[in-house]
C-alpha cells in the first residue's frame, strides 16, 4: 500500500494565535513536500481552492516547485477542479509537470468541496455534472492522441490540432475523486479510472457497499481488476503519543470546522465528535503509529483492499514544526509497519 | 397518533416508497426504509437500466423505475434530487400522493437561484409548483449518513428527534408514522411555512436533538410552530 500527503495549502493560525502570512504557509508547503520525499512516503498531493484561506489556486505551480526539489515521491493534484477547466490547458500542465519531475505527476480530478471556481470562471454551476463528464471525456482523448479531432457542448471542437508537450509516462495516471455521489462510483467504474475516494467523516465501512458498485461496475465494463486502484482520502494525523495527536489535531479541525460550519448554516463540531471519529473504528486517521498503522490496516479490509492512502494533514498546517514532525513519523514509524504487513490486496467484486 | 407505541406489524397508510432521486440522499433513505417494512423503488430522469446497479449495491431489495412508475406505484413519494434540478418536477403526475421534500437550498454548496433568496422555504415553492402533491418537509435536517447511523427503536433514550411540516394534516401525520418507523421521533411543526425554521442556517439544521430538545427549539424559534397548529 502506498502512503501520501493531500495538503490544502490553507492558512491558519499557529499556536501563538498569530495568522501565517500566504508566503509563510508557501514556505512551509514547499518544505513539507521535500520532507515527504526525503522520509519515503509514496505521493504528495496538492488541492486547488478559489478563496481567500488558500494558497492553492495554481496548484500545478507548486508541483512544479515541489517536483525541482523533490526525487522519488509521485506528485499529484487533490483534486483539480475538473469542470472548471479547459481540459487542454490542464493535459498541456500535468504533460510539462510530468517533463519536470521525469514522470512522477497524477491528476485527480473531481468537483472540489467549494464552488467559487464556478462564478470566477464563468461557469453555471448547475452544469457541472455534464462539464465534469465532457471534460473528462476530451481530457482521456488527449491522453490517447496529440492530435484529436473532438467534439462537445461547452468548449469549442477540435480538428486535430496538436496538444504539446507529450508526458513521459505512456498513460499520464487519472484518477476520479469522489465523495459519497454513487453515480460518481459508477462513472470512474464504467471508465476503468483509479479511484480516489474522500471519507472525511464517520466510518470507512459505510463506503463499502459505493466501492464494490465500483469494482462491479469496471468488471462489467471489461476493465482488469488491476486497474480499478481504489485510494482512500482521509483526515489524518500523527504525533508520538495518542492522546497528544488528538490535542494536537483537534484545535485546527475545529477552527476549519467552525468556519465551514459558520458559512453552510450548520452547527460547529464538538470535541466529542472529533474523539468518536479518532477512535477505532472512526475514520480519522489520528493518533500514535501504532494506532495509525492499524487504522490503515483496518480501513483496507474494511474497503476490500486499498492501493494507496493519502492523509489531509491541513489540520497541522497552523504549526509547520508539528506538521513537520507528523510526516516524519508517518515516513518512518507509520510506513515501515504497514509495508510489512500490508501486501496488495484486490478483492473481487462482492455478487 | 400515540407516538410512544412499539411499530405495528405492518405498516398503516404508507406501504410502498418511491424515491426520486438516486444519489447519496435518496440511497439513504431507501436503505432505512426497507427495513421498516417498506417496498421502495427509486427512479431518475435516465432509463432504469442506468441506476440498477447503483440500486442493487447501495439499497439491496430496493427496485429501480422510470420516474413515472415510481410516482405512480408510490403511497409516499420522497424527493431526493439536487434542489437545482426541482422544476423537472413539473412534468410529473402526483395525483394528490403525500410527497416528503427531502431537499434543500445550500448555495455554498449548489449555488444561488433567485427563487429560493427570500425568507419563505424552499418547500413552500416547490409547493407551488406542484400543487397536486401533498407536500411535506422532512428529513432535510439530517445529514445522509445519520439517517443510518443516528436511528433507534421508539422509546429509546436520545432517541433523535426530525422535524416536519406541511399544510395537509393527514399527509403529516402518514409522514410522521414513516419517520417513527425509520427510527426517529416525529415533532410536528404545523403547516408548511413552518419548515423554514429547520432549514439550513436554522439551528435545528444538523443538530441531534431528541423530541423535547426538539419541540423546545421549535417553540423558541416561533412559538406557534412547535404546537402542531
Amino acid at each position: 500500500m502506498e502512503i501520501g500527503i493531500d495538503s490544502f495549502a490553507v492558512i491558519m493560525p499557529g499556536p501563538d494565535g498569530r495568522m501565517q502570512t500566504p508566503q509563510e504557509r508557501m514556505d512551509a508547503l514547499l518544505q513539507e513536500i521535500e520532507l515527504a520525499d526525503r522520509v519515503g512516503l509514496d505521493a504528495f498531493g496538492v488541492g486547488e481552492h478559489h478563496r481567500a484561506e488558500f494558497v492553492d489556486s495554481a496548484p500545478t505551480i507548486i508541483m512544479a516547485a515541489g517536483a525541482a526539489r523533490t526525487k522519488t515521491i509521485r506528485l499529484n493534484s487533490a483534486v483539480s477542479v475538473l469542470s472548471a477547466v479547459d481540459p487542454v490547458r490542464l493535459f498541456q500542465q500535468f504533460a510539462t509537470l510530468d517533463l519536470i519531475s521525469k514522470g512522477r505527476v497524477e491528476i485527480v480530478a473531481g468537483r472540489g468541496s467549494f464552488v467559487d471556481a464556478y462564478p470566477l470562471f464563468g461557469l453555471d454551476l448547475h452544469d457541472y455534472d455534464a462539464l465534469f463528464a465532457e471534460n473528462l471525456d476530451l481530457l482521456l482523448k488527449l491522453r490517447e492522441e496529440s492530435h484529436p479531432h473532438w467534439q462537445g457542448k461547452f468548449r469549442p471542437a477540435l480538428t486535430g490540432q496538436g496538444v504539446f508537450p507529450r508526458p513521459v509516462q505512456k498513460e499520464l495516471p487519472i484518477w476520479i475523486g469522489v465523495g459519497g455521489t454513487p453515480q460518481s462510483f459508477l462513472r470512474a467504474g464504467l471508465l476503468g479510472l483509479p479511484l480516489m475516494v474522500a471519507i472525511i467523516g464517520g466510518t470507512f465501512r459505510r463506503f463499502r457497499p459505493l466501492v464494490d458498485l465500483y469494482r462491479r461496475a469496471g468488471a462489467e465494463a471489461g476493465h482488469a481488476p488491476e486497474k480499478l486502484k481504489v485510494a482512500l482520502h482521509a483526515f489524518g494525523y500523527v504525533a508520538e503519543t495518542s492522546q497528544g495527536a488528538r490535542d494536537e489535531a483537534y484545535p485546527p479541525w475545529s477552527y476549519m470546522m467552525s468556519n465551514l460550519a459558520k458559512e453552510r448554516g450548520y452547527i460547529d463540531a464538538s470535541r466529542r465528535q472529533f474523539d468518536a471519529m479518532a477512535a477505532p473504528g472512526g475514520a480519522f486517521m489520528v493518533g500514535s503509529p501504532e494506532e495509525v498503522a492499524a487504522k490503515m490496516l483496518g480501513a483496507s479490509d474494511d474497503l476490500g483492499g486499498l492501493s494507496r492512502i493519502t492523509f489531509q494533514m491541513s489540520g497541522a498546517a497552523g504549526n509547520p514544526v508539528a506538521m513537520r514532525r507528523s510526516i516524519e513519523l508517518l515516513g518512518t514509524k507509520v510506513a515501515p509497519i504497514v509495508r510489512a504487513a500490508a501486501t496488495p490486496r484486490v478483492a473481487a467484486p462482492v455478487a | 397518533m400515540d407516538q410512544s407505541a412499539p411499530f405495528p406489524d405492518q405498516p398503516g397508510s404508507v406501504r410502498t416508497v418511491g424515491i426520486l432521486g438516486a444519489g447519496r440522499v435518496g440511497t439513504a433513505v431507501a436503505r432505512q426504509a426497507l427495513p421498516g417494512g417498506y417496498a421502495v423503488a427509486l427512479g431518475t430522469a435516465k432509463p432504469p437500466e442506468d441506476i440498477e446497479l447503483i440500486v442493487s449495491f447501495t439499497a439491496p431489495g430496493a427496485v429501480a423505475k422510470t420516474a413515472e412508475d415510481v410516482i405512480a406505484g408510490a403511497d409516499l413519494v420522497i424527493l431526493a434530487i439536487p434542489l437545482s434540478h426541482y422544476r423537472d418536477l413539473a412534468r410529473h403526475d402526483f395525483g394528490g400522493r403525500i410527497v416528503i421534500d427531502a431537499m434543500n437550498y445550500w448555495p455554498p454548496v449548489d449555488g444561488t437561484m433567485a427563487e429560493f433568496e427570500g425568507e419563505e422555504s424552499s418547500s413552500e415553492v416547490v409547493q407551488r409548483l406542484l400543487p397536486d402533491a401533498r407536500i411535506v418537509r422532512a428529513l432535510n435536517h439530517i445529514g445522509y449518513h445519520e439517517l443510518e447511523e443516528n436511528a433507534l427503536p421508539p422509546g429509546a433514550a436520545g432517541r433523535q428527534a426530525l422535524a416536519l411540516a406541511g399544510d395537509d394534516p393527514a399527509a403529516r401525520a402518514a409522514v410522521a408514522e414513516f419517520l417513527d418507523r425509520l427510527g426517529y421521533d416525529p415533532v410536528d411543526a404545523g403547516p408548511l411555512r413552518a419548515a423554514r425554521f429547520f432549514g439550513a442556517g436554522f439551528p435545528l439544521f444538523g443538530t441531534r436533538l431528541d423530541r423535547a430538545e426538539m419541540t423546545a427549539a421549535l417553540h423558541a424559534l416561533r412559538p406557534a410552530v412547535a404546537a402542531g397548529a
